[in-house]
């Protein structure tokens, strides 16, 4: 058929799906519904992998976190001693130090449970002591002053980086560069601010702190002030804590090599620990976790789309089913008058596709308008791909074909002289 | 056989068409052989049941034969497939029915047309035809609207446009005027007349002895059979 000769039959088509308009725009739904819910689900769906993913990032990709984690039958020696000891050595930093492979830099972590106050205001942050290469490896962002300095480290100076909402909230009217603030019972001169990252899951609140944030002081400062014992007050009692480090960072080289090194991390920390007192946290494995999980996702989603689209397109098909019979004189006078079997076909699916993509199309702008509503009213993350829209037309126009083909069959196969008797 | 000089449209040798109701079998057509020929008016007659609508739809290559043969302008239709059946009803054949048949949906002069929307070269100027034709039958004012704001005259008229505008070998209608008033009737049979004069062929089959002598000459039907063959009043006016 020539393209003047299609374009006819689709005006016809039209015209003839007009003529029952309320049954025609109940015909759609299905698919419009169909459609549009796929397209918001994926954009929902894919906003929140991302957000899910951003995190896992700011931990950095190339890093293996090796951890220290009170292990649980500590309970036991605990009452006896009052103190636990356990976690990372620094034999375990030299180790990793000395004998990783693949290994670019190191970051060793204290974190020290210390009060931090400026004035009439405290707060109890995360007050971790570390070098200067944790704002690098890390992937965190200056955001005022400076960041502490391999200076800083060797003269043990009592400065201090104040993470963005403790600075806010310790100095909401100024700027906390060169001011003195008191932690612990020492006072530190603030050189800097760095910028908050998206709130990760394992990011609480510090106890009796509604900030979540972190205070960062040289290492050597750290261990001059503060030692190796930390007083922890659980339900009334007074628990002391013996751990020499509570994060070493080790960041690899490429990323390919990050799953030896944590490999490595595992069976170093098997041999040199008797207790399962570590954690090697590796942010690349997680966001292959995070990325297996976000796939299983999309099959689900994908089969939900696929069965409300099935619907949509035997309602179709079962109201095409109902035209072509109620038509069937229509078409009887077309047979009689020349039309071909494949005529009629067209016709019909022609129809069907009019009306599988209407509904598509009308389907892919609610399926844009939900993430926007989402977002303004839910403030969820949503992100539309460009390839959402696209599919869902694709399949929108498939179903169309699909599910038209057997009423359009049905009506091409018609005896013309039976149906031009047809009542 | 009265006239028998214009070469051969439709010949019908020996043509049966059986239908099987459960085990009994009804012969629509027994045994039928006729010729008909350039520029004749036949009216074909017969009581209800004798094969009228049978021989008319063999006719129109809507239906086929059981057996025997039919040849339409050079064409034996018997081995043809589907398709070149559609071709041949495009080109060689109009057809006018009782109840009119216009499509809904579509205006006069689309329903006019539509036998050359489905040709395989439709002619660059079918439009002006159409446009042409209805404005003979007095359509002219009624081209953009629908079948269903005409008169009954004037849907058959329009149904009459649509048999003509392929300018077919043979105009096949199936009691043409049984639908309309007896004046409209008469309307109708006057153009067809007027069609003849023109030297169109026209099978038109009735029940009614008065539209059957109208035309040129009558074809007696009864039992899926010829059972006579007389003059109209046509020629002998
Ligand atoms: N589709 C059919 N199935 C069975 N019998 C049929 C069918 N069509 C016609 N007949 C039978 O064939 C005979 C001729 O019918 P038809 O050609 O319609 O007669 P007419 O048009 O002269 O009234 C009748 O006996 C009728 O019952
Ligand atoms: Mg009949």
């Amino acid at each position: 058929m020539k393209s003047g000769a299609l374009l006819r039959t689709v005006r016809l088509g039209v015209s003839s799906l007009l003529l029952h308009k309320l049954r025609s725009l109940l015909t759609t739904l299905g698919v419009l519904f169909g459609v549009s819910s796929v397209i918001a689900m994926l954009a929902i769906g894919e906003g929140a992998s991302a957000e899910a993913q951003e995190q896992i990032r700011q931990l950095g990709s190339q890093n293996v976190i090796l951890r220290s984690v009170k292990p649980p039958d500590d309970l036991v020696s605990s009452q006896q001693s009052r103190i636990s000891s356990y976690g990372l050595t620094e034999g375990d930093l030299e180790r990793v130090r000395g004998t990783f492979p693949w290994v670019r830099r190191v970051v060793p972590v204290r974190q020290l449970q210390q009060e931090v106050r400026f004035e009439e205001r405290v707060l109890s942050p995360r007050v971790l002591a570390t070098v200067p290469s944790y704002l690098d490896v890390t992937g965190r962002v200056l955001f005022e002053g400076r960041f502490l300095s391999e200076q800083d480290e060797r003269e043990t100076a009592n400065v201090c980086v104040l993470g963005y909402e403790v600075a806010r909230h310790l100095f909401p009217l100024r700027s906390p560069i060169g001011q003195r603030v008191k932690i612990g019972s020492d006072y530190f001169t603030v050189v800097g601010t760095i910028v908050p990252r998206v709130p990760l899951g394992s990011d609480a609140p510090a106890p009796g702190s509604e900030v979540t944030g972190e205070v960062l002081i040289p290492l050597s400062t750290g261990w001059r002030w503060f030692g190796k014992l930390q007083v922890k007050i659980r339900s009334g009692s007074r628990d002391m804590e013996e751990v020499a480090l509570h994060e070493i960072i080790a960041e690899v080289d490429r990323p390919e090599h990050v799953e030896a090194a944590a490999a490595a991390a595992r069976e170093m920390l098997t041999r040199s620990h008797k207790k399962r007192d570590y954690e090697v946290v590796v942010p690349l494995e997680l966001l292959l976790r995070a990325q297996e999980t976000k796939r299983i996702f999309n099959i689900v989603l994908g089969s939900i789309a696929g069965i409300s689209l099935l619907v949509g397109g035997i309602g179709i098909m079962n109201v095409m089913l109902a035209t072509v019979t109620e038509r069937t004189r229509e078409i009887g006078i077309r047979r009689a008058l020349g039309a071909k079997r494949r005529h009629i076909v067209v016709q019909f699916l022609v129809e069907t596709v009019v009306l599988s993509v209407g509904g598509g199309l009308v389907g892919i702008l609610l399926g844009l308008a939900i993430p926007l509503a989402v977002e303004h009213w839910a403030e969820m993350r949503t992100i539309v791909t460009p390839t959402a829209p696209m599919l869902a037309f694709g399949i929108s126009a498939g179903i169309g074909v699909l599910f038209g083909l057997y009423p359009a069959w049905r009506a091409a196969n018609m005896d013309p002289v039976e149906a031009l008797r047809h009542e | 056989m009265p006239g028998g000089n214009g070469a051969p449209v439709a010949e019908l040798r020996d043509v049966t068409r059986v239908y099987h109701m459960g085990a009994a079998e009804v012969r629509a057509l027994d045994g039928f052989s006729f010729t008909f020929r350039q520029g004749e008016y036949w009216s074909i007659m017969g009581t209800s049941g004798s094969g009228k609508s049978t021989l008319l739809n063999i006719l129109g290559c809507i239906d086929r034969p059981s057996s025997g043969s039919y040849e339409l302008c050079g064409h034996e239709i018997g081995e043809l497939a589907d398709d070149e059946l559609s071709e041949l009803r495009c080109r060689y054949l109009g057809f006018i029915f009782q109840s009119f048949n216009l499509i809904p949906q579509l205006t006069v002069l689309e329903n006019i047309m539509l036998p050359l929307f489905y040709q395989d070269e439709p002619p660059a100027e079918g439009r002006e035809r159409a446009e042409t034709l209805a404005a003979r039958l007095g359509l002219g004012e009624r081209l953009r609207h629908r079948p269903m704001e005409l008169s009954g005259g004037q849907q058959q008229r329009v149904a009459i446009a649509r048999s003509l505008v392929n300018d077919p070998a043979m105009i096949l209608a199936d009691e043409a005027t049984g639908n309309l008033d007896s004046k409209t009737a008469e309307e109708i049979l006057d153009l067809l007349d007027e069609l003849h004069g023109e030297g169109k062929t026209i099978l038109f089959v009735t029940h009614e002895a008065i539209v059957g002598r109208r035309a040129q000459r009558i074809l007696r039907l009864a039992d899926g059979r010829i059972a006579g063959v007389e003059e109209g009043m046509k020629d002998g006016r």
